[in-house]
């Protein structure tokens, strides 16, 4: 298994890194503190740490802590817009339910 | 599923506590909202994909009907209800709207209040509801696009605002219910859009912002990353409209049409001037066509006529750009970046000229249209705890100095102009007569030695102290000017701790043209200034030596006097009152010295007889220590 991208969301990415004009990528992660157990991270990375995973897809670097890879294995991270707001989506295999905004969820 | 931004690294939020905060360019002419989405500030458009949001606010007896575009639409039909340009009202007050508002179409409501208020269908308007309705367009449209409420805003002001008109800014924000974190200077925010802020070394930078109706020039100072505007000016009615109506001009000379008062062909000429205009910074040449009185007429305007067209305009704004510089005490080659503001400097002969006046590329790679709103955006960010460098603070200064009325109709200046802000300065002051147990204090702005020759922002009075004689009593007096450019002015006698504070609400504003013209006067009046104050300080001088002769006399002037003795300080004292009345401090100066000279033999006599008095009766010993 592995995090992979969209094309949208891989454009907007690396748009945004192209724009930040410093990082090594994407870094995504779970924290357990959401309203409905736990909550995605989605932040740039500079660096990689020890034991971090490193996923390259759409000429995009995705760095995962293992903890965290164990809840987003096989996600993929899209870009889409709902009116006029807009902005990355997880569509993750593992969520078994999520609170009404979908910003934390249970495995 | 909600939808997520990216964060900087170890910045991400909790699930729902998202530190959304957007920066506003509330304009003359235009409104726009931004805000920083994954490290990107971007403007925010509305369902139709428009950014720029006209500031204009249409009423009937419901409420706002239509806001923005559509209400520019309908001005033609609808004057009276259709608001815009309300920005050049925001702090006036009535007396200097009806001075400074030549062509504009509106209807005052006469009431008591001294915020003057339009007439409308929804009721009478201040510039301040106005401008909040324009906010909370904005604001609903920030929060649609963010998915959330605002947590804060930055909201940019022309330089030149004074205190009136920033707190008015802040009211209309809060009227739409927006938290305001900070506002900015629009040349700061524009500065900040380029990251000038983050350079390493201090640079000086020039911001040249000509709009559609206004321009204006601002000369920054950025020193350890803390911005100062050294200089503003500029030009209230000067803009883009002005290059199409010369377009217009040239067209209608070219053949002969006589357009008079046919405000339809007005109009229908100015759209082609406007959009030859446009093709003009890409093409060389536009063609402009065009039917009237069954005729049609077309002719191509090459870039060179249109060039010439634009220069005159130009070089008016160059010769601000120079005032601006000598106001700043710089020099061209001072200036480190040259940043460009506002849709008229897409013009590409502008942006030639203003090159060349400055020597050195200036800065167009941000849309010149969304540059401040960008700028404001970044730095909401910042407040909003987004960043992990957020140690970025934006410091101002106050553009007129401020100060106090003293006795006679003088200024103490308590804050110079151009000291940064915020600050606070304390200063003592203390009573003219005996007994006296209240004070009025009377605050005022600018850079003239008189009262009457400056602004007056507010009178307060300071109350129930305990009565002593002239000159003991201690009151401190403090100013304390706040991020935002607002003063507080608080009084307390220090012996019975009675205490009196003000805020400077708003009365009414000054234009950037008045700012420059009250310190240009200062500059003019210097010597006459000096002289007033000699002569005011003279004056209040022998009020003062009259007011503790008179007292003195009426107590023991026949126990100390002999009567020729008494006649000779008479006579002495008569010279005193009538020197006073002349303008010659000189003369008052002479008649004190010899009012003085006269006295001293009474003055000896009392001291000694008082020294007495409080000795008799004690031992020696007492004296001891």
């Amino acid at each position: 298994m592995a995090i992979t991208l969209t094309d949208a969301a891989a454009d907007h990415v690396k748009g945004f890194l192209a724009n930040r004009g410093k990082g090594f990528g994407l870094r995504l992660a779970v924290r357990t503190t959401g309203c409905s157990g736990m909550a995605y991270v989605l932040e740039f990375a500079d660096g990689v740490e020890e034991g971090d995973v490193v996923f390259d897809d759409n000429d995009v670097k995705v760095v995962v802590d293992p903890k965290s890879l164990v809840y987003l294995d096989g996600t993929e991270l899209d870009f889409g817009k709902e009116g006029l707001n807009e902005g990355f989506k997880f569509k993750n295999p593992n969520v078994k339910d999520e609170c009404g905004c979908g910003e934390s969820f249970n495995v | 599923m909600a939808l997520l931004q990216i964060s900087e690294p170890g910045q991400s939020t909790a699930p729902h506590q998202h530190r959304l905060a957007a920066g506003i360019d509330l304009g003359t002419t235009n409104s726009l909202v931004a805000t920083v989405r994954s490290g990107s500030a971007a403007v925010l458009e509305d369902e139709n994909g428009e950014s720029i949001l006209p500031s204009v606010v249409c009423y009937d007896k419901h409420g706002v009907s239509a806001i923005g575009r559509e209400a520019r639409e309908q001005a033609a039909e609808n004057p009276y209800n259709t608001i815009s340009s309300v920005k050049r009202l925001i702090g006036l007050s009535a007396e200097d709207i009806t001075s400074s508002s030549a062509g504009m179409m509106f209807q005052l409501e006469s009431t008591d209040s001294t915020v003057p208020r339009i007439k409308t269908d929804a009721g009478p308007k201040t510039a301040i509801e106005v401008s909040a309705d324009i906010l909370r367009s904005l604001r609903a449209r920030a929060e649609q696009s963010l998915g959330g409420e605002l947590g804060g805003v930055v909201v940019t002001v022309p330089a030149y605002y004074d205190d009136t008109q920033r707190q008015a800014t802040k009211d209309a924000a809060k009227l739409a219910g927006l938290n305001i974190y900070r506002l900015v200077n629009e040349p700061t925010a524009a500065a900040i859009a380029y990251g000038l802020d983050r350079e390493e070394v201090d640079s000086t930078i020039a911001v040249y912002d000509l709009g559609g109706g206004t321009f204006d020039i601002s000369i920054l100072k950025l020193e350890k990353g803390v911005f100062e505007v050294l200089s503003t000016a500029g030009d209230t009615a000067l803009g883009g409209d002005d290059i199409d109506q010369a377009v217009v001009s040239w067209f209608v000379s070219e053949h002969n049409i006589s357009v008079g008062d046919d405000a339809a062909l007005q109009r229908g000429l100015l759209d082609q001037a406007r959009a030859a205009k446009h093709q003009l910074t890409l093409a060389n040449e536009a063609l402009i066509q065009f039917e009237y009185q069954g005729a049609s007429f077309s002719t191509t305007l090459s870039i060179e006529v249109f060039d010439s067209l634009v220069k005159t305009l130009v070089e008016r704004t160059l010769k601000s750009c120079r005032a601006a510089l000598r106001q700043a005490k710089l020099k061209k080659n001072d200036i480190d970046n040259v940043v460009m503001v506002g849709g008229s400097t897409r013009v590409p002969f502008v942006r030639k000229m203003v090159g060349e006046f400055f020597d050195q590329e200036v800065l167009t790679d941000i849309n010149p249209d969304e540059v401040v709103a960008i700028g404001a955006a970044l730095q909401a960010d910042v407040l909003a705890g987004n960043t992990p460098d957020s140690d970025m603070l934006l410091l101002d200064v106050i553009p007129l100095s401020l100060g106090i009325e003293t006795h006679g109709g003088l200024v103490e200046q308590i804050i110079p102009r151009n000291t940064t802000i915020p600050v606070a300065r304390a200063q003592e002051f203390t009573t003219f007569k005996d007994g006296q147990t209240a004070m009025a204090l009377h605050v005022v702005q600018g850079e003239r030695d008189l009262v009457r020759d400056c602004r007056s922002l507010g009178r307060f009075e300071l109350r129930g102290f305990v009565p002593a004689v002239a000159g003991q009593a201690r009151i401190q007096v403090m100013f304390q000017v706040d991020a935002d450019g607002l003063l507080t002015v608080s009084a307390i006698e220090k012996t019975s701790e009675v205490h009196a504070e003000v805020q400077i609400k708003p009365s009414y504003g000054l234009l950037d043209s008045e700012i420059e013209t009250m310190i240009r006067e200062s500059m003019t009046h210097a010597e006459h200034d000096v002289a007033a104050r000699m002569l005011q300080e003279q004056r209040v001088e022998a009020e003062r030596a009259v007011e503790a002769l008179d007292a003195a006399m009426a107590r023991d002037a026949d126990e100390f006097l002999a009567a020729d003795e008494k006649q000779k300080i008479l006579d002495a004292r008569a010279l005193v009152v009538q020197s006073a009345d002349s303008n010659d401090a000189e003369a008052i100066k002479t008649a004190l010295r010899e009012l003085e000279s006269v006295s001293e033999v009474y003055v000896a006599r009392r001291m000694n007889a008082s020294v007495g008095k409080s000795m008799t009766g004690k031992h020696i010993d007492s004296y001891d220590h």
